[in-house]
């Protein structure tokens, strides 16, 4: 099994729910959240593009986080979800350093949090928090060694891309372009 | 290197903000695992709703968390409107309940209007004391001397109160500030409006076209989540926009039209539909009237009449008519939605009527479509009197085309010197901020300074408030009952709203308010039952549901009729207008003394120096109505000025710089706007969203951040068909530093 998420950046408009979905769903603090839009924009009026996508942590094969982590607490769940179990995060802040993509944050209670793929969700057969809400149902979830589920068959019908492949991080989070 | 490349991070959290919080980091041992506390609550009991952040009104579900607090809110997977997925401000429609700063219990003015000294009374003391002004006010000028001003669900409610005690004076501002003019014109023309969710059936479209529609950034649910259906069956979306909006980002075709052209780029497009024999012959000879009459209008409007005008290449006007013409009659011309803008717009909108009607799409697949609509038996209560003058007796012979009550207009009779017909005393504003809503707030703060009496009826302390003699504190909509939605769409369908919890402090629901009040005017009649929720049982049972049901469905659809989401091929249709026809040519217009076709008529352009100020949406807030949720201010919580990196240059302006903006009039914006420069906006125009600003200090998250577009719009362009205000005709320019304001901070 292995999880993987694919957001279309052909749909995604950047309205954020899929950021507000995650933090009521997850109970994150207001300030914080576990995904985030980006917007990149190129060229000069009116010859202009843009691409927007909804970010947050890789689920990277190779994680620096995991490596990195003193405790352990920082590890590979089922399907290979990267996960932090906040009773053993000394909060000491490495991952967050580790991570090319900047998707942790020192959550107020102490430790380290992140996206979970909504493995709360997940394991009862739902669809992560932020793929049930977006309303351009733009973020496609599913297990990429199932060839029926949804996220590998828009993998292979789309052109896609990942965020700094040359990291070598391996990452899981796919843009379909 | 000058910065072409536009890098946006949006949402809270980021690596700044990591950097800045070394201090803060230490092993603080953690308390309990979040995942384990989330997964156990999955069970839990949910409750109906339909949302109240926007009148698009989804239905979802409440859930609350172990202690039995309100935690989420999702779509009903049974909802046409929504189907189970919630935008971004519904999602967070959590923190209207969650906000600190509401309102909590009545209150009543003890200083003069707009010093915002009150005292808090109790709700007996606070109907006694409006039940005496309205009453007296009836007796001196008679009751429709009494306006309404309503936006929301609470509206029916006060409908009721005010018709009961003689006023036919009720407005709703969505009429003349925002909807109103394309209502107007498809009534004119096709003898329907388009409803409210929109007939527009995006879903199945082969063409959508766009003018000044930011759809993605107006985050009407259907239609953004019908725009990526039809993205993804590789449907062609066109764009008209000086802005590069979002929509425009998704489009195969961005028309970057100088702003205020638009009717010239619709009548040349109408032109090439019918010179290259494009349109659809066979529906315009079968359902349209005064096709001959367009046919001679537009004979000079080639696309090389309108580049000079528009700014946009004829090689581009004639490609884009052409991917119409091949993609009808699944084609859509969206009519928009907030369309008040430059004062002609019942005419821009007329025409856009009139290339749907030249396409064939009205009452087509991909089109628009037939809506249908439950019907909800009314309780049996005494009728209403017919109030003795109505709003358009006060200034007799203006706005002939208007269907709707025209707010400017009633506001316009509280002003003794405009010599209304018979004099507007008393206001009640129930969910709308007039200060914010209504263009021109001098004319509305002496408006209000006549007054009798003025309550306003809100869940939060917005700036009408602060005028107000009578504040009444409503609760959200997640604590109380609400009537049952029954809007228009594809299959009839209802949903419930109840109450997820009590409402907080000493707020409540809008029915209870309207009753009480009625009960002190002597009118409980119209009220016949105690709690709403009985006259929702008695309703539902009538059609054959009940409470109980309702409150385990949440939505209840029903199949239509006839199968007659579309016109049947020969269908014989009948168009509810004068003529039976589709009305190209409008013999009712011209009646009236107005266009009879639409015709470009340029507008002022901006001074040496101004820029035009355009206004629109974000996809997380509804207006000011969102401003201080705490949910959604952590996704936005300021509006910047959007200006040309070129314009950026002239002025030495740099991104991230907070600057006034000042209007053609003087007007200074009262708080500083941060600048965000970028390619996405025209060099002649300057874009914000609209919604900050605030000057209310009770609210603590939004009061003072970004700046109010609304204070920089003392231009009103009046479309005289039917009232509405147009407020694009305004221009800024940049006052860098503001001594004046500074000082006084
Ligand atoms: S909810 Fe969907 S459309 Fe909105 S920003 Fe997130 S991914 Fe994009
Ligand atoms: S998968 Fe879940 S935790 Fe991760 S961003 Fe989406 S909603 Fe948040
Ligand atoms: S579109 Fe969004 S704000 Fe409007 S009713 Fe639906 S969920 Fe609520």
């Amino acid at each position: 099994m292995r999880y993987a998420m694919a957001v279309d950046t052909r749909k995604c408009v950047g309205c954020s729910d899929c950021v507000v979905a995650c933090q009521t769903e997850n109970n994150v603090p207001i300030g914080y959240c576990r995904d985030w839009v980006v917007e990149v924009m190129d060229g000069t009026y009116p010859q202009l593009e843009i691409e927007i996508r909804s970010e947050r942590c890789n689920h990277c094969e190779n994680a620096p986080c995991v490596r990195c982590c003193p405790t352990g607490a920082s590890h590979f769940a089922a399907g290979g979800i990267v996960l932090v179990k906040p009773v053993e995060c000394i909060g000491c802040g490495a991952c967050i350093a580790s991570c090319p993509y900047d998707a942790r944050y020192p959550h107020p209670k102490g430790y380290v949090d992140k996206c979970t793929f909504c493995f709360h969700r997940i394991k009862n057969g739902l669809k992560p928090a932020c793929a049930a809400v977006c309303p351009t149902k733009c973020i496609y979830f599913g297990d990429l060694d199932d060839p029926n589920s949804e996220v590998s068959a828009v993998l292979k019908m789309r052109k896609s891309k990942t965020l700094i492949p040359e990291a070598g991080t391996m990452p899981q989070l796919y843009f379909l372009i | 290197m000058t910065n072409r490349r536009d890098f946006i991070r949006i949402s809270a959290y980021g690596a700044g903000a990591l950097a800045m919080s070394g201090g803060f980091f230490q092993a603080v041992k953690a308390f309990s695992s979040p995942e384990k506390a989330v997964a156990l609550s999955v069970d839990l009991t949910r409750t109906a709703t339909y949302c109240e952040v926007c009148f698009w009104k989804c239905a979802g579900w409440v859930y609350k968390n172990e202690e039995g607090k309100i935690w989420k809110i999702v779509g009903n997977d049974e909802d046409q409107h929504c189907n189970g997925r919630f935008c971004p401000r519904g999602t967070g429609g959590i923190g209207n309940y969650y906000d600190e700063d509401r309102l909590k219990t009545p209150l009543i003015r003890v200083e003069d209007r707009g010093k915002q000294v009150f005292r808090e009374a109790s709700w007996d003391e606070a109907f006694n004391y409006i039940a005496s002004r309205m009453n007296t006010i009836k007796e001196k000028y008679g009751a429709e001397s009494i306006a309404l001003f309503t936006h929301g669900s609470g509206s029916s409610y006060y409908t009721t109160l005010m018709k009961a005690f003689g006023s036919g004076n009720i407005a709703e501002p969505s009429y003349a500030q925002c909807r109103g003019p394309r209502d107007d014109a498809f009534l004119w023309t096709f003898g329907e409006e388009v409803y409210s969710p929109e007939i527009t059936d995006i879903r199945d479209t082969r063409c959508l076209v766009l003018i000044g529609s930011h759809i993605g950034e107006n985050m009407h649910n259907g239609q953004i989540q019908e725009m990526s259906d039809a993205i993804d069956k590789g449907a062609t979306i066109i764009t008209v926009d000086p802005r590069y909006s979002t929509a425009a980002g998704k489009s195969k075709y961005w028309l970057p039209i100088k702003p205020s052209t638009d009717i010239a780029l619709l009548l040349s497009w109408i032109h090439e539909l019918i010179y290259n024999e494009y349109y659809d012959i066979k529906y315009v000879e079968k359902y349209c009237l005064g096709f001959e009459k367009l046919k001679e209008h537009v004979k000079d409007y080639t696309p090389e009449w309108a580049y000079g005008i528009t700014t946009l290449a004829p090689d581009l006007i004639r490609k884009t008519a052409r991917e119409m013409a091949d993609a009808a009659p699944a084609v859509i011309v969206h009519p928009g939605r907030h369309v008040t803008w430059y004062g002609d717009d019942t005419q821009r909108t007329r025409a856009i009527a009139i290339l749907n009607a030249l396409l064939g799409s009205w009452g087509r697949r991909g089109g628009f479509y037939r809506p249908a609509k439950a019907t909800v038996p009314g309780y049996p209560a005494p009728e209403f009197t017919e109030p003795a003058r109505l709003w358009g007796d006060l200034f007799p012979g203006l706005y002939g085309v208007a269907t709707g009550v025209v707010s400017n207009a009633l506001i316009d009779a509280s002003i003794p010197e405009n010599n209304p017909a018979y004099p507007v005393k008393g206001w009640i504003v129930n969910g709308t901020n007039l200060i914010n809503s209504i263009p021109n707030q001098p004319n509305t703060l002496k408006a209000i300074q006549n007054l009798d009496l003025l309550v306003a009826i809100d869940t939060m302390p917005v700036e009408i408030t602060g005028w107000a003699d009578v504040v009444l504190p409503e609760c959200t909509y997640l604590e109380r009952y609400d009537a049952l939605r029954a809007s228009p769409h594809r299959k009839p369908a209802l949903a419930l709203r109840m109450p997820a919890t009590e409402p907080l402090y000493n707020s409540k629901p809008g029915y209870w308010i309207a009753r009480e009040l009625a009960g002190k005017l002597g009118l409980d009649s119209y009220f016949p039952f105690t709690k709403q929720e009985e006259l929702l049982d008695w309703q539902l049972k009538q059609i054959g549901s009940s409470l109980d049901e309702m409150k385990k469905t949440g939505v209840k659809t029903f199949e239509r009729e006839a199968d007659d989401l579309y016109f049947a091929p020969e269908e014989n249709v009948v168009f509810p207008t004068d003529s039976g026809k589709i009305e190209l040519y409008s013999a009712a217009f011209e009646g009236l003394g107005f266009d009879p076709l639409p015709r470009y008529v340029p507008h002022e352009e901006p001074p040496e120096g101004f820029y035009r100020l355009i206004y629109g949406r974000a996809p997380m807030h509804t207006f000011g109505r969102t401003a201080n949720n705490p949910n959604l201010t952590d996704l936005m919580d300021e509006n910047t000025v959007w200006i040309n990196p070129k314009v950026a240059k002239i002025w030495g302006l740099v991104n991230d710089q907070y600057i006034w903006l000042q209007n053609q009039d003087g007007v200074i914006s009262e708080f500083p706007i941060r600048v965000r420069i970028t390619e996405r906006i025209r060099w002649d125009a300057v874009y914000m969203v609209h919604g900050f600003g605030h000057a209310q200090k009770q609210m603590q998250r939004c009061y003072g951040r970004g700046a109010s577009d609304t204070q920089l719009m003392t231009k009103v362009l009046v479309d005289p068909l039917m009232g509405g205000t147009g407020m694009r005709g305004n221009f800024v320019t940049f006052v860098i530093e503001n001594t004046e304001k500074e000082a006084s901070s």
